[in-house]
């Protein structure tokens, strides 16, 4: 397996992601979309880390424990902005948000 | 045979990729999620993380998953199986992603890059790896650390009831 191989499966899961975050109107589902983004870009760093000129360095590893506390971490935050937003609004529908319009 | 699995968990990823957007239900949604972590933590086994194979099923598909799974069925989602999907969000969205898969397969096949160079020893295992994080990285460690303090008192705070 190349590193090519790789890299392009990761940009279609981007894609998925992203297809996911923009096309999806309920927020929990925006939410996984980026959590396929985050995963996309985890995948990306540990192939170049298992290509690279020297892996014992083990930083693309150590890069991706981190971007994974730290998605935990947002996916904790976004989802109590979910929940409280659907306390005030009685929805989750993020197109019916639109009180910042003016 | 490694090609063989590369092929196989990459598609199993994308197919659970695309029914977490399409599938009308949430909690189908999120269990496609879980499908596709673990299909991916497969390919980081196939790319020799194998720590972070383990990291990336117990983190994702345990912990996150079943907050996500929580705040799905705390909320009532019934509105969202009958909504269809808003025509313009999905052509502008679905333009955007063809835009974007385009500039990037063109980039990665224009440019040439490196295949493996030795066969390592320690491929990512443990024991080298704790002893980096909690010597050379052990200040991105506990900045990390208070990251997630703060993440949690955060979401305490917003999802309590009242401020008061």
């Amino acid at each position: 397996m190349q590193l090519h191989h790789y890299l392009i499966f990761s940009a279609l899961l981007f894609a998925v992601g992203l297809a996911g975050a923009l096309t999806r109107r309920n927020g929990i589902l925006v939410l996984v979309g980026i959590e396929l983004m985050l995963n996309a870009a985890n995948l990306n760093f540990i192939a170049f880390w298992r290509f690279s000129a020297d892996p014992q360095a083990m930083q693309g590893i150590l890069f991706v424990l981190f971007s994974i506390a730290i998605a935990a971490a947002e996916a904790a935050v976004g989802l109590a902005l979910i929940i409280s937003i659907y306390r005030h609004y009685k929805t989750t529908n993020l197109e019916e948000m639109n009180s910042l319009q003016g | 045979m490694q090609d063989y699995l590369f092929y196989i968990f990459s598609a199993l990823t994308l197919l659970c990729g695309a029914l977490i957007i399409l599938s009308r239900n949430p909690i189908n949604s999120a269990m496609f999620l879980v499908l596709s972590i673990a299909s991916m933590a497969g390919l980081f086994v196939l790319l020799h993380a194998f720590f972070l194979a383990a990291v990336q099923v117990l983190v994702y598909a345990g912990a996150v998953m079943v907050l996500f799974l929580f705040v799905i069925m705390l909320l009532d989602l019934k509105v969202e199986q009958r909504r269809r999907i808003n025509a313009f969000g999905a052509v502008t969205g679905l333009l955007a992603v063809g835009v974007i898969v385009w500039v990037m397969v063109t980039t990665m096949l224009g440019t040439s890059l490196p295949a493996v160079t030795e066969v390592l020893r320690h491929e990512g295992g443990t024991e080298p790896l704790g002893t980096l994080l909690f010597h050379q990285y052990v200040l991105p460690f506990e900045i990390l650390s208070v990251l997630l303090l703060v993440a949690m008192v955060g979401a305490i705070l917003l999802s309590k009831k009242d401020l008061k």
